[in-house]
């Protein structure tokens, strides 16, 4: 029957894998809800973060839809991961299906199948999912008994190289999409299902803002690249380009209300309360920033209910503040005072994951670290010559790093960690060993400020991978062994140095897994073979690096690209001129390509672009495209107070005497 | 400063979490019922519970212990229903009491435990439990940290016995077993089982630990741990 809890067959199992408790759901602030919870037309939605439980459990876009569609009376969501291969294994042996976490339910069950995608990698366990569901990989071969499988999230913006196994895909801000989605859903079941899936893929491909891929055309110039991509006549109505979704009002949407507290241990051992969604900072390597445009910030009263209401419902030790640069907050130094005074005495810990290189930083992570212990602090200056940082618009300069890390090793702190990347367009050897000299110095002032000789600074750094829509989409990749050649002579330059390269620390990553990244990334339709090979010889788990396989991934694309007269290299070290047809023009972000390309030549010209909240509109194309607007404080607003309570409420009474 | 001592469930799915699990839980629930923890002194200050003897990962329990420290007298049944409610399900509080002198661990000498064997005769179950009682000692290895180990699990089992199920697929092992050095858990008394009688059920056996204490010598029982700590907060 559907929607039967398939946990019996499971349960067995369970004795036999590592870390069983990831597979049984119960987590505090999860919800079951009844099959038929709506009636006969209820919508259920089942969500998978495409990773394993412990990655996955903690994701905010996730756990926000699963309780923006719970709250619905018509409509259920649950949630499935990725299981790990030992219970894969299992799996097929006893005949048990994908299944989600909360009712144990059959993942082949469910109206939709929604999918949020960080990051390409998650792409083979897309499949894993799909085949143990007992949904056909190829949305082309399932039919009216199989899910919608819809892709989300960042990786969703660019979505041809999956085009062949998702039903849809959805860009931009999840909330009120869902919601849209189920409606449409809705009204088809209500109206006796008519025209099977292709009617409903249809209606959801009407409203311009579902990219439903099978209703798109893709034609070929001789050389390989795309000729053009259009509506397949055969549908009407169908758009020419997709538009992402935007939420404008963040206070509206106070989600997640009721975080998700799971027993296993996950990466991210704390509530999170986005301050605010966008980043108008212009960083050119940074699809995120350019992607979530405009800023628009939560207010500082906004965020103070969201944590207060978030640790009563979790009982979390922490709270971290999230959003692309939290340290941008209009209000930030008032939210971040406010909440360490209201929360010193309950030893509640604040986090900010912010990345912004100046001084001020360094008062906002002295005041979250009162009483604590100042270990390490993080800087992202992510170039490491000044004429570097030009070209990726990261606006800071030698003097600003060196006089922000005196500050935090004058104010205690004793390690610095310094995060960059390797490949960058234009970028030479020099370029990438002004690194090390920047890290000595950082040391030399470090121990000059605190007067100690014990301080430490790391260094780390990965491959740079160009993203659709950001300007450096048309830029040629670093190959993965000019990159490796890169990182070892920094190593060799930070370590020649024995006085003070002992105080460094080197971290890398290096260059191969991101040309597998570089080519989900920017690849086309036919991409999609050659992730569909890689899977069914085995391929699971490509963020991990004991489970990624560069070789099977290169032996996979040499075989499957052939045909076309393409190769990985086309895909990730070739440079694209402005004619170009990108694999992801029709899908609207909100930028223009114009704009894009001009940012793009400028970067080349070392040329900076400021921040558009604080100087005029550069013409990115977001706001009037969208019909939207930058929106930030001041407010004016405060932390509003809270009932102050004398004690604990389970303090013994004392008996009163007469 | 008061001591309370804490008698859990871990029910149901939940038993396969682990002791770390729990405690990461537990402390969320802590916060959330508002439970005034007392912390250790520290960079990183840490609530003041101490576990006790907690059962392997994968087996319910009906008799879980742990004791916390909390900085205002608090009453004991209030605890217990808060923070039974900030707890998942599955994780059920049963007992919350005042500590009285002593120390809980040494208390806590056997377990009282019950196996069902799932798509196994009871027949078959008996005749491995008379060849397990026959037998003078039923060694088994097993991996520790420092390790592999072979230790004799016979000798821990004070009393063991096969009963009939409700439902007739199944039967049912009791067994009551002291609390040793190294620590003899059901899943070795079932290897050892195994070894004597070759008896090897199909799917996993659900274990649960229905008690532990200190063990009686005259009725080979398990006796509540807190009868102590309840004989002093009603007197």
């Amino acid at each position: 029957m559907p929607g039967e809890s398939i946990f019996p067959t499971l349960e067995p199992l369970l004795e036999q894998v590592s870390k069983p408790i990831q597979y049984v759901g119960g987590e505090l602030n999860s919800t079951v809800k009844d099959w038929t919870v709506g009636g006969d037309h209820t919508v259920r939605w089942a969500l998978m973060y495409p990773d394993a439980y412990e990655v996955g459990v903690p994701n905010q876009g996730s756990m926000i839809l699963y309780e923006v569609l719970n709250e619905r009376p018509d409509a259920l969501a649950e949630r499935t991961y990725s299981v790990w291969p030992d219970m894969e294994a299992l799996m097929r042996a006893h005949a048990v299906p994908q299944f989600t976490v909360d009712g144990h339910r059959a993942l082949g069950d469910f109206d939709l199948f929604g999918l949020s995608f960080s990051t390409e990698l998650g792409y083979t366990n897309m499949l894993t999912a799909l085949d143990l569901g007992g949904i056909p990989l190829h949305a082309i071969d399932r039919d009216d008994t199989h899910p919608v499988v819809i892709a989300g999230g960042h990786a969703a913006f660019n979505p041809e190289t999956i085009a062949d196994f998702i039903d849809a895909a959805i860009v931009g801000d999840g909330e009120e999409a869902v919601l849209m989605v189920t409606d449409v859903v809705a009204a088809w079941k209500r109206d006796g299902m008519p025209g099977g899936r292709v009617e409903l893929l249809l209606r959801l491909a009407r409203t311009g803002s579902v990219y439903v891929p099978r209703f798109y055309d893709v034609s070929y110039l001789p050389d390989g690249r795309i000729q053009r991509i259009a509506p397949n006549p055969a549908y009407p109505g169908v758009p020419w380009r997709v538009a992402k979704h935007t939420v404008m009002d963040l206070d509206a949407w106070p989600y997640p209300k009721q975080p998700l507290v799971p027993l296993a241990e996950s990466v991210h051992e704390r509530m999170s309360v986005e301050i605010f969604r966008g980043c108008t900072r212009g960083c050119r390597f940074c699809q995120a920033g350019m992607i979530t445009r405009p800023v628009r910030e939560r207010s500082i009263t906004g965020i103070g209910e969201m944590v207060q209401r978030g640790l009563a419902a979790t009982g979390f030790e922490e709270v971290g503040l999230l959003s692309l640069s939290s340290a941008d907050h209009t209000e930030i130094g008032e939210v971040t005072k406010g909440l360490a005074d209201r929360y010193e005495s309950s030893k509640v810990g604040l986090s900010l994951p912010s990345t912004r290189v100046d001084a001020f930083n360094i008062d906002l992570a002295n005041e979250l670290t009162r009483n604590g212990r100042r270990s390490g602090l993080t800087f992202a200056p992510e170039g490491g010559s000044e004429r570097i940082r030009k070209v990726i618009n990261k606006m800071v300069t030698e003097d600003d790093l060196i006089n922000t890390v005196a500050a935090a090793y004058g104010a205690g702190w004793r390690q610095v960690k310094l995060y960059f990347m390797c490949g960058l367009p234009t970028e030479t050897d020099e370029d990438v060993l002004q690194i090390a000299e920047l890290a000595k110095k950082v040391i030399e002032t470090g121990r000059k400020v605190s007067g100690r000789n014990d301080i430490r600074c790391t260094v780390s750094i990965g491959g740079f991978v160009p993203k659709a829509h950001t300007p450096f989409q048309w830029a040629p990749q670093l190959g993965a062994q000019e990159t490796d050649e890169r990182l070892a002579k920094l190593r060799d330059a930070i370590r020649s140095d024995r006085r003070l390269g002992s105080s460094i620390g080197f971290r890398y990553h290096d260059g191969k897994p991101g040309i597998v990244e570089g080519l989900l990334s920017r690849g086309d339709r036919r991409v999609g073979r050659v992730i569909e090979a890689v899977w069914r010889d085995g391929g699971r788990f490509d963020g991990w690096s004991e489970h990624f396989s560069y070789e099977r991934w290169m032996e996979c694309a040499a075989r499957e690209l052939a045909p076309f007269g393409i190769d990985v290299d086309w895909y990730t070290t070739r440079g694209r001129e402005e004619s170009e047809v990108l694999p992801w023009d029709h899908i609207d972000s909100g930028l223009d390509k114009e704009w894009l390309w001009q940012d793009w030549l400028d970067a080349i010209d070392e040329v900076e672009v400021d921040d558009c909240r604080w100087t005029p509109c550069f013409d990115c194309g977001v706001c009037p495209q969208l019909g939207t607007e930058i929106q930030v404080g001041p407010t004016g607003k405060t932390l509003l107070p809270i009932t102050v309570v004398g004690g604990s409420p389970l303090r013994e009474r004392t008996p009163s005497h007469a | 400063m008061q001591k309370l001592r804490v008698k859990y469930a871990r029910r149901g799915r939940l038993r396969f979490s682990s002791t770390r699990d729990f405690g990461r839980a537990l402390e969320r629930a802590l916060r959330r019922a508002e439970v005034p923890m007392a912390f250790s002194a520290g960079f990183h200050p840490h609530p003041k519970i101490s576990y006790a003897n907690g059962a392997p990962t994968g087996t319910a329990s009906e008799a879980e212990y742990f004791e916390i420290s909390v900085t205002e007298r608090v009453d004991a049944d209030a605890v217990r229903a808060a923070l039974d409610a900030a707890l998942p399900d599955g994780l059920d509080v049963l007992e919350v009491v005042e500590a009285a002198p002593g120390a809980l661990a040494d208390r806590l000498e056997a377990s009282a435990w019950e196996v069902v064997f799932r798509q196994t005769a009871l027949a078959d179950l008996e005749a491995a439990v008379d060849a397990y009682l026959d037998a003078a000692e039923a060694p088994v290895s097993r991996m520790f940290k420092t390790g592999m180990k072979t230790f004799d699990t016979r000798s821990a089992v004070v009393t063991m016995s096969a009963a009939a199920a409700a439902d007739p697929s199944c039967a049912i092992l009791r067994m009551v077993v002291r609390h040793t050095t190294p620590s003899v858990r059901p899943d070795d008394i079932l290897t050892a089982l195994r070894a004597v009688t070759a008896l090897a059920p199909p799917v996993p056996p659900l274990v649960t630990r229905l008690a532990q204490g200190p063990l009686h010598d005259a009725t080979a029982g398990v006796a509540d741990p807190l009868a102590a700590d309840k004989a002093a907060a009603g007197s």
